[in-house]
């Protein structure tokens, strides 16, 4: 019986293979998207890990400086004749040409074994890698990136982060230039009783217990949720052609269901037989779906390598390895996936009375009392987003706010078109075009699902696009005042540094240090800039709030500017006191915008700055020259000082890496929305394909009256392009409130800067002609199936039979 | 003569080769008179009567139509003249679902560039529908629908009214009463009647009765 009842149930898609492969194409999409992203976000978290737990960290208790300075190397030396169990480290990051990397400076003789990332203290290792010009570990990849520099000899190890070398401390110290610095101290786990208090034998240093996630975990937080989003929206849209595809499914065989059921199978079983015709179908689209999805992300990934390490500097491999959590994950989503799609239909199954009359329109014929209730959830969730734009905080409160915006919109499309179809069928004068208007209404219950698909992936779109060309022309412009200099040029060593100085003295308008150290403040990662006094500053700085005569009081060495993402980051203020690295403090006199920067920065005089830290490395300078002369200046500096090509970069040069930097950064949601965009103009197939089947008892009649087919297939096609037009109108608003959200709470949260928003008509455009396309291309098959039609197929609709 | 068909043959490819279902039919009908067509059912009834409204085409033969032989005509053409001059009645699915009583009241009149609103009023109350104009057809009863369906027919005046078991979906007492309604509306706008049924009792009503058996006419 059982046995019978399955093969029964599964003929049904023999006979309609169409709507099989709709239902699997629906759920594979939407599971490859979801799963792309999370492959994605999978390997930049294991790489963070990895980053993470370098040298033990997420295992051994470091202790540090807590303005996150380097200390003396005496401290060592103090707290091992102390009885303490440590072990130095330091840590920088410089320049192999044009290769940047972090290098680490450990001291093999002292190394915890958690520690061990590398054992260099066996046999022939130990000595090369202590003694000059000593021995560089890389990962394969940083190994490969540093074949054409000119540095110490490179090891290949395997396990170290990317972008990480790894060196002996007196080797890294010579490497960053800090002689006798270390940057923290590794604790043995276990100390020796009766040691000597550490508030005695090193004053100023903390403990930090072991963390699992390191900085680039959390700062690139933001970032991954802002994929899982996307992916998440981009499943939604999927699952809406799964609903649809199952919904038409039960339809359609409930003779089937009621015949199984009059035959003495009960409820229950046939509940769970369709359960399991929905769990092969959902682990089979879940299989391709995965398989896709990593199509998709090794497709991806590169760009959102490049975004990850201009935007945090975090270094992530451009290549996917598998996963088994993504395939697992992927299967599951899925399979919940698809449960919650087919739930509205399994749940009107259990309720079929056994005799019911099978009411082949019933479930497109939407009743006014659900329309009324889903125009209640919409109020509902809208006034929800009301309130969290009003009282919410965090990024969190940002994604809520999005979450139920989007889905309040769409809630409330079906409504919103009813109304404008109603508006419009009065207007219209003549029997055909009111018919028209009357029959695009009478086909929304049926549609507009894959309408409100269609709208979320619109909406997204414009938000999206609107918040990325806002930011962009913001960037650009700021790029303009940022970039105010000619040249930089990058000196190889502080004596070389001098000499440019000084041959430049003559040469050009101004030689502008750009001198910086890195330190904590207020408890973030930032750097400490110094700036000399020159109208270079003081016309272009891009400064969002200050004290007024704000320069003379930075010359002055009074106050300090700090970036956007610090204040907001740490809600500071005008007339707030922070403490720099060594202790001191100074007091906020203004903020600049510094887009694209990760980490906090704070702006000094440069007298300042090196009154404090005396050992800033003084290698970069900015340089001031006529316009038309910068070029001749550069080559007359690389052949003067033999300097490397990128030792010497134009503004320009500077602008367009910049600038593709920020391209990449936007390339995958751009990615992401026009996969979304596919998907909702599959789902609106699906439905239209649907439908055609059961519009032939509407047309007929007007057929019958005197309308060809050819004439009715062009209404149809038309009014697919009407509902896409109308759904497009409905999506501009969305994406506007999609991208003041984006660009008021969601970058503030997630990069700490917040940007005025600019409106792109033309790019609407260009969107409702890609929907209008897409509509078209989904509207096109059935109509074209209609104007092809047989008479006899149309007169079946009168025949007795039915 | 309004209606003259000659040698009419048709043929429906089938699973066991092709079907005969009419084979050399010839029939006419003057303006102005009822004919009834009857036969088993199966019999090619409803054939018959698309071929004569230009849902169809027959395999050989002529229709002359208004004196225009319609066979071999494009579908616009075909289209044009079911709008200018025929009316059908089908035994259900009659009426368009997205408009209310009176749009499909005046549906085919307006297609047809006829409109008459006071003929419309009075055939409106004469069929019993004035007060459920502002209704959708699936709130109507099926005797309430098909007088829908009669009304939006005469509504446009067409020469020649085409019923295809006007009545068969309804029973007997409603089905006798849309008839009588039909059969004098008919008589009043002086348009011919070709009435397919297969009750003796109905066909008997008309001014003559034809029968189809093994697609001929007997
Ligand atoms: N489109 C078609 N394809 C094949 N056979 C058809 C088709 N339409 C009707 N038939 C067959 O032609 C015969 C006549 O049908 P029809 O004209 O509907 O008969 P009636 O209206 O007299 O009951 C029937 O046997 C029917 O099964
Ligand atoms: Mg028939």
């Amino acid at each position: 019986m059982v046995w019978t009842g399955l093969t029964a149930l599964l003929s049904h898609w023999r006979r309609r293979p169409v709507q099989l492969a709709m239902l699997l194409l629906g759920l594979s999409l939407a599971t490859a998207l979801w799963s792309a992203v999370q492959a994605i976000n999978g390997e930049a978290r294991a790489s963070y890990d990895r980053a993470a737990a370098i040298l033990g960290q997420d295992r051994l208790a470091q202790l540090v400086r807590e303005d996150g300075a380097r200390m003396d190397q005496q401290v060592f030396v103090r707290l091992r004749r102390a009885g303490w169990l440590v072990s130095p480290v330091i840590e920088g990051e410089m320049r192999f040409g044009d290769v940047r990397l972090r290098v680490l400076g450990i001291d093999p003789l002292t190394l915890p074994p958690q520690a061990q990332q590398v054992n260099v203290a066996v046999g022939d290792e130990l000595l090369p890698f202590i003694t000059a010009p000593g021995v560089l570990y890389a990962a394969p990849e940083t190994a490969t990136r540093l074949t054409e520099q000119a540095t110490p000899p490179v090891r290949v190890a395997e396990g170290l982060p990317p972008g990480t070398v790894l060196t002996d401390i007196g080797q890294a110290q010579v490497l960053l230039g800090a002689k006798d610095k270390i940057s923290r101290l590794l604790l043995w786990p276990d100390q020796p009783i009766g040691r000597a208090p550490l508030k005695v034998t090193a004053p100023g240093l903390t403990l930090r217990q072991p963390s699992e996630t390191g900085d680039l975990a959390r700062l690139t937080d933001s970032f991954h949720l802002n994929l899982t989003a996307f992916g998440f929206l981009a499943f939604a849209v999927g699952l809406f052609i799964v609903h649809s595809a199952i919904g038409l499914a039960f339809e359609q065989r409930r003779q089937v269901f009621r015949t199984l059921r009059a035959l003495g199978l009960p409820a229950r079983v046939l509940v769970l037989l369709l359960i399991a015709e929905l769990l092969i179908f959902a682990l089979l689209a879940g299989l391709v779906g995965v398989a896709l999805g990593y199509v998709v992300a090794s497709a991806l990934l590169p760009d959102v390598a490049a975004t990850l390490r201009g935007l945090y500097g975090a270094d992530v491999p451009g290549t996917l390895s598998i996963r088994p959590a993504v395939w697992a994950a992927g299967l599951a989503i899925a399979v919940i996936g698809t449960l919650v799609a087919a739930a509205q239909s399994l749940w009107r199954l259990w309720h079929l009375p056994l005799l019911a009359a099978a009411q082949p329109r019933a479930w497109a014929r939407a009743s006014e009392r659900a329309l009324r209730a889903q125009g209640v959830a919409a109020m509902v969730l809208l006034l929800t987003a009301a309130g969290i734009a009003q009282f919410g905080s965090g990024l969190e409160a940002g994604f809520a706010l999005l979450a139920a915006l989007l889905l309040g919109a769409a809630l409330a499309l079906p409504l919103v078109l009813t109304g404008i179809l109603q508006l419009g069928g009065r207007l219209v004068r003549g029997p055909l075009a009111e018919w028209f208007w009357a029959d695009t209404r009478q086909q929304l219950p049926g549609l507009s699902l894959a309408l409100m698909a269609l709208l979320l992936a619109l909406a997204a779109n414009v938000g999206v696009s609107t918040m990325v060309s806002s930011f962009r022309l913001t960037f650009t412009g700021w790029l303009d005042q940022r970039l105010a200099a000619e040249l930089y040029v990058t000196a190889r060593t502080e004596a070389e540094a001098t000499a440019i100085h000084d041959w430049l003295a003559q040469r050009s308008d101004a030689v502008l240090p750009i001198w910086s150290v890195e330190g904590r403040v207020a408890g973030q990662p930032a750097a400490i800039y110094g700036v000399a006094d020159h109208a270079t500053y003081r016309d272009n700085w891009p400064i969002l709030s200050a004290v007024p005569e704000v320069w003379d009081r930075i010359a002055a060495g009074d106050g300090a500017l700090i970036n956007e993402q610090l204040a907001r980051r740490q809600e500071l203020g005008l007339g707030d006191q922070i403490t720099l690295p060594g202790g001191w403090r100074a007091s906020i006199v203004g903020v600049y915008s510094d887009y694209g920067n990760p980490i906090g920065q704070v702006i000094i005089g440069i007298d300042t700055l090196v009154q404090h830290y005396p050992d800033v490395s003084r290698l970069r300078y900015a340089i001031r020259i006529a316009p038309g002369k910068a070029e001749a200046l550069a080559a007359g500096l690389r052949a003067q000082f033999g300097l490397p090509a990128q030792n010497v970069i134009d503004q320009a040069g500077i602008k367009v890496f910049s600038l593709k930097v920020f391209e990449r950064t936007f390339r995958v949601t751009a990615a992401l929305n026009v996969l979304t965009l596919g998907v909702a103009g599959l789902a609106m197939f699906a439905s239209l394909m649907t439908l055609s089947g059961m519009r032939l008892p509407q047309l007929a009649p007007v057929w019958a009256m005197g309308l060809t087919r050819r004439h009715l297939a062009w209404l149809e096609l038309s009014r697919g392009l009407l509902l896409a037009a109308l759904t497009m109108l409905a999506a501009v608003p969305v994406g506007i409130a999609l991208a003041f959200v984006l660009l008021a709470v969601v970058n503030v949260e997630a990069f700490g800067w917040r940007l005025p928003m600019h409106l792109f008509p033309g790019d609407w455009a260009r969107l409702a002609a890609l929907a209008l396309l897409a509509a078209g291309l989904a509207a096109a098959a059935p109509a074209w199936r209609l104007a092809r039609l047989s008479p006899s197929d149309l007169l079946k609709v009168f025949a007795h039979e039915r | 003569m309004l209606l003259r068909l000659h040698q009419i043959d048709k043929f429906y490819p089938t699973g066991e080769g092709p079907l005969h279902v009419l084979n050399g039919i010839d029939l006419s009908l003057e303006a102005g008179k009822s004919l009834a067509l009857t036969g088993e059912s199966g019999s090619g009834k409803s054939t018959l009567l698309h071929l004569v409204a230009g849902l169809d085409s027959p395999d050989a033969g002529e229709i002359h139509l208004g004196g225009t032989n319609i066979v071999g005509l494009n579908d616009t053409a075909l289209a044009a003249l079911r709008r200018a001059t025929v009316g059908l009645v089908f035994q259900q699915f009659n009426l368009i679902p997205s408009l209310d009583v009176a749009a499909n009241l005046a549906f085919q009149a307006r297609l047809a560039g006829r409109p008459d609103p006071a003929w419309l009023k009075v055939l409106a109350k004469r069929l019993g529908l004035a007060q459920v104009l502002t209704r959708y057809p699936e709130q109507l009863s099926a005797g309430q629908q098909q007088r829908v369906a009669i009304g939006r027919t005469l509504a446009a005046r067409p020469r020649l009214v085409l019923a295809d078991e006007p009545t068969g979906n309804l029973d007997e007492a409603t089905g006798d009463a849309v008839l009588d309604l039909m059969l004098s509306l008919v008589a009043e706008t002086g348009a011919a009647l070709l009435m397919v049924t297969h009750s003796n009792r109905l066909a008997n009503r008309l001014n003559a009765r034809v029968h189809l058996h093994a697609g001929r006419l007997v």
